[in-house]
């Protein structure tokens, strides 16, 4: 009885997390062009896709803003945090706790200053400034993620590759960063996903010819939503979900061989 | 007397106003064991860190083989350190750790490999090429950590509490392989420490530090047995404490005499109306069922601690406690009986008090 309990509790969790998806994807295989009733299967939408050009540069223009921002973000954001850990200097404190504001304030607060602030210094709107607002606002999120493994790292490791003949350059190539690539790695990888759904802050900062997926989905909710970009998204699905699943594989052939040894 | 390694001159290492270390002054010898010793706080780290470059100088000059290398970086001094906690690099295989610092030095592949193998078989590693540090146990950890500064032959080899995160048992007997280490590749050791067993059982001499100073520097037996302060002879072994005065002095001994007991000593410029403090290892005390003409005390056992090798006894004679040790278990010394308490004139360690010290 008990058991039978927690199964149904269990599948309405994932139904209720995992519905809507399911239902984007099966509609992406409708006849009908409304999002109401399921009337037939067919790919006709993902033919229709590759014709759309704004949704295509839409596309096209978000992977490059979340790559940029994404790999810039990343670089200044490990050498921040590293640099916060490291040494200290006055004012460290007030910096530390500075750096959680643009996490914890209300995204249309960030969207707002900085667009008051790319007017102030007459910079166009446009795919610039949409990287700029980006990686403005993933570094906090890399440099908390790389601190909390630099917590843990032994600080007596990097005196010992010193104290054998290491430059600094060559401590922080060779036995720093490999050893903070998993907080690195999942900083990336926050700001990436951070940077790909992005609508409130990109919606200040993006201008003509800078419009992002997001965007132009939100946009379109005024005039109703194409199958096409239910078909557009369910591609999307489809390669976060062969991702996802070699980062698993990966991951647990690693346990294995450790377990093994 | 062979020539001098490391000279360490008129060090002063200050952190903030507090000045941690004070006119240090040291000059070892090649081949040396030598080890700093003294309680948490005195500055054997700060010096060790020193000479190793990871931590600046205030004042002073350190001079390694001849080189003044005081501003020196440490990955140009010819010294290596190992660290309490091993520190070895996470990421690499045993082997990788030990190659380190041939690879930094771009030393021929083949020739790391060589090397790499002679030190596994020195430190008694081999077949652990492959593995990871995080696999191995504390001892086969800190092997490693020596084999990854031996290979690189620093003329100095610097060990920060190298033992003090292993249990006793893996203790006693590291303590004796790096001795046997350092006998057979006769590479110099400086050694820091805050137990005095280590330090007793390992050095060939020893440097006692207390707030920044050299206490006293000599030979474990010297230092033990002929301790020139009564902070050394506290430091080091377990001891008992007499304070008392000088009552009467001839040609050869002087009268203590304590609150409730009066003991004999040697003369040596002692005089009437002195305040001494009196030291008498535990393994000196002398015990006897019956009264001696020479006994001191009169007390009774309180208490006993056996631990195999030896029994320690705490006897007390009216407000004082008096620490005995015996080796093994002998039946006539049980808690409760009364006991006389005594010891030989040549044991007796004795200091002069500065009155307005106490």
């Amino acid at each position: 009885m008990k058991k039978a309990v927690e199964n149904i509790y269990l599948v309405l969790i994932f139904l209720f997390l995992f519905l809507p998806i399911a239902v984007l994807i099966l509609f992406s295989f409708n006849t009908s062009s409304l999002n109401i009733v399921f009337e037939g299967f067919t790919v006709h939408w993902y033919k229709d896709l590759l014709q759309n050009r704004t949704l295509l540069e839409a596309l096209f223009n978000t992977l490059i803003v979340a790559g940029v921002s994404t790999i810039v973000s990343t670089i200044i954001g490990t050498i921040s945090a590293y640099g916060l850990h490291k040494y200290s200097f006055p004012g460290k404190n007030v910096v530390n706790e500075l750096l959680y504001i643009p996490v914890v304030i209300p995204e249309i607060v960030l969207g707002i200053s900085l667009l008051s602030v790319y007017t102030l210094l007459k910079l166009e709107l446009g795919m610039v400034t949409l990287i700029l607002s980006h990686i403005c606002f993933c570094i906090p999120f890399v440099i908390i993620s790389v601190r909390s493994v630099l917590e843990g790292v032994d600080p007596h490791i990097e005196e010992v590759a010193n104290d054998l003949g290491a430059s600094k350059f060559q401590i922080f190539t060779k036995i720093v960063i490999p050893m903070l690539m998993p907080g690195i790695l999942s900083g990336a990888q926050l700001a990436l996903t951070l940077s790909l759904d992005d609508v409130v802050i990109s919606y200040f900062t993006a201008g003509p010819g800078s419009n992002t997926l997001p965007l132009q989905v939100y946009s379109m909710i005024k005039t109703g939503i194409t199958p096409d970009v239910n078909a557009l998204i369910t591609i999307m699905l489809g390669v976060v979900f062969v991702l996802l699943m070699v980062s698993t594989v990966v991951q647990l052939r690693r346990i294995k061989k450790e377990a093994i040894s | 007397m062979s020539k001098i390694v490391l000279k360490i001159d008129h060090l002063r290492r200050s952190f903030g106003d507090k000045e941690v270390i004070k006119d240090f002054d040291l000059e070892v010898y090649e081949g040396e064991f030598l080890t700093l010793l003294g309680s948490s706080g005195c500055g054997k780290t700060t010096i060790l860190r020193a000479i190793a470059g990871l931590d600046s100088v205030t004042e002073g000059h350190i001079y390694i083989d001849g080189k003044d290398v005081t501003s020196l970086d440490p990955k140009f001094r010819e010294v290596n350190t190992i660290f309490q906690n091993y520190a070895l690099f996470p990421l690499m295989t045993v082997e990788e750790n030990i190659a380190f610092g041939l690879k930094m030095k771009k030393v021929d592949q083949q020739e790391i490999k060589k090397r790499v193998q002679e030190m596994l078989t020195l430190v008694h590693l081999e077949g652990y090429e492959k593995r990871k540090p995080r696999e191995l146990s504390g001892g086969e950890q800190q092997r490693v950590s020596i084999a990854r500064a031996l290979i690189n032959n620093p003329k100095v080899l610097l060990l920060d509490e190298p033992l003090s995160a292993l249990d006793q048992k893996l203790r006693t007997k590291m303590q004796l392989e790096l001795k046997g280490l350092q006998r057979k590749l006769g590479i110099t050791f400086v050694y820091v420490t805050h137990s005095q067993d280590e330090a007793l059982t390992m050095s060939d001499r020893i440097v006692l530090l207390k707030d920044g100073k050299i206490e006293q520097a000599d030979t474990p037996i010297k230092i033990y047995e002929h301790p020139n302060s009564l902070y050394t002879a506290q430091f080091l072994g377990d001891s008992n404490l007499f304070q008392g005065v000088v009552t009467k002095v001839d040609v050869k001994y002087a009268w203590v005499k304590l609150e409730d007991a009066m003991f004999k000593v040697f003369s040596n410029q002692l005089q009437v109306d002195m305040p001494v403090d009196v030291i008498i290892r535990p393994e000196n005390i002398k015990l006897s069922l019956k009264k001696k003409s020479d006994s001191v005390f009169e007390g009774k056992i309180v208490d006993s601690i056996y631990d195999g090798a030896s029994t320690q006894l705490i006897i007390r004679t009216g407000q004082r406690e008096i620490r005995a040790m015996l080796f093994g278990n002998d039946k006539e010394y049980v808690k409760g009986q009364e006991i006389f308490v005594t010891w030989d004139i040549e044991d007796v360690i004795l200091f002069k008090r500065d009155t307005d010290e106490k």
